[in-house]
């Protein structure tokens, strides 16, 4: 029973109720990043990473804060603690992969504002989810992040060889085959039970 | 609407040079920089909650109120933050204010709150204030300031209502609450849905795209040709 239920943790945030396609969550990577598939995969990957931590961290935070009784400094100090996650990942990379530092550009630094990671932090919070589920809740969300990304980036890289008329080039286009990804992820919808 | 996207685009074309200052400010937020149409800045909020014109509404005054008072105050204190912690110190300025807003919102009408969800906290990470803040209100004067925070605030609160006017009354058939058509209206479902966000800020700016593209067409010859492939 316990192991079915985390499965479903899991699929509903990877899949059923995906954090970009469905909820929004993490647009600007999302439209900015997905332009090639090997940065969107790493992207991806730093997210994952970035999740994972500030997860466990906001867990704690949490019911630190409950029991200190002082709900109303929840955000200030989740958004604290993302942003020291995601300098220590800049830190990371920088040491161990120059180029891919240069690749993600400014859309390392801006990690900390991608709604998706705080958007995690507040919904584990929300569903009232144990440790445990909060882990396997940050890896299926950041797992689902990649895959819309990844996805996304090897339409784009067909589409850059399509002809495309003037008027639609650049953000709309990419938001159209958002929309039409994101149609296809209702699919999944009962997935689970 | 023929007449509106007319005066905006002569906005776009005109590059006021900076002599009435502060009007300046405020007007480049509608439409020249307009953070959602022309940066494309600020997406989560701007698709997720406008499923309904009074969610949007609500979230574009909220952000709208967290932009002025942030830049009002990142840009006081800009000669006091030091500059290696300036980000951290933006955000926790963000937050504070986000958090008023929250508990305002919550005091105010209860529903709303509740629609709206998760999503108010998340006005912290809105790339908007954080990119005013750094790209404005850290090199500019208090009244500068402000100004730029109501243009850009009022630019995103009515972007966020076009969006909203059109999957409200496409998806469930009316305004603000008040139904618009007869029964025999169908909805169009797929409007409310998280896809119909994605389409309706598509369409908006492929409208917008074509009247600038028909603006360029309408000056210089050679253009026109790269345009007509």
């Amino acid at each position: 029973m316990k192991t079915e239920s985390l499965w479903f943790i899991f699929l509903n945030a990877s899949l059923i109720n995906n954090f970009v396609l469905a909820y929004f969550l993490g647009i600007c990577p999302f439209l900015g990043v997905s332009g090639k598939l090997s940065t969107a995969f790493r992207m991806g990957m730093a997210v994952i990473f970035v999740m994972l931590i500030s997860s466990m961290a906001a867990y704690g935070i949490h019911a630190f804060l409950i029991w200190v009784d002082a709900p109303f400094l929840q955000l200030i100090s989740y958004i604290v603690v993302i942003a020291s996650t995601v300098q220590l990942v800049e830190m990371f990379i920088k040491r161990f992969s120059p180029s891919l530092f240069k690749a993600l550009g400014i859309f390392l630094p801006l990690i900390t504002t991608n709604c998706a990671i705080l958007g995690l932090a507040l919904f584990q919070t929300n569903k009232g989810y144990n440790f445990i589920e909060s882990f396997v809740f940050a890896l299926g969300a950041g797992i689902g992040f990649t895959l819309a990304l990844v996805l996304m980036a090897g339409l784009r890289e067909k589409l850059d060889f399509a002809e495309i008329p003037l008027i639609a080039k650049g953000v709309a286009l990419t938001l159209l085959v958002g929309g039409i990804l994101s149609l296809t992820f209702m699919g999944f919808a009962g997935l689970g039970g | 609407m023929e007449s509106k996207p007319k005066g905006k685009l002569a906005g776009f074309f005109h590059f006021p040079q900076g002599d009435g200052l502060s009007t300046d400010e405020f007007i480049k937020g509608l439409w020249r920089e307009n953070p959602v149409l022309v940066q494309v800045l600020g997406m989560c909020p701007t698709l997720a909650v406008t499923n309904s014109a009074i969610n949007a509404m609500a979230m574009g005054l909220a952000t709208l109120f967290v932009l002025v008072m942030s830049n009002i105050l990142v840009s006081s204190l800009r000669n006091v933050i030091p500059k290696q912690v300036r980000i951290a110190t933006y955000i926790l300025i963000i937050a504070t204010f986000v958090t008023v807003a929250d508990y305002v919102i919550q005091a105010i009408s209860l529903d709303v709150h509740k629609a709206l969800g998760a999503f108010i906290p998340l006005i912290v990470v809105n790339c908007i204030i954080l990119g005013r803040a750094e790209a404005f209100a850290s090199k500019n004067g208090v009244w500068a300031s402000f100004m730029d925070g109501l243009g850009m605030g009022v630019g995103f609160t009515y972007a966020l209502l076009l969006l909203g006017f059109i999957r409200e009354i496409l998806g469930s058939g009316s305004l603000f609450g008040i139904s618009l058509f007869a029964d025999s209206f169908q909805d169009w479902v797929i409007m409310i849905l998280p896809s119909g966000g994605f389409f309706a800020l598509a369409g908006w700016l492929l409208l917008f795209n074509g009247l600038k593209l028909r603006k360029k067409q309408a000056q210089p010859e050679q253009t026109r040709e790269e345009v007509l492939i």
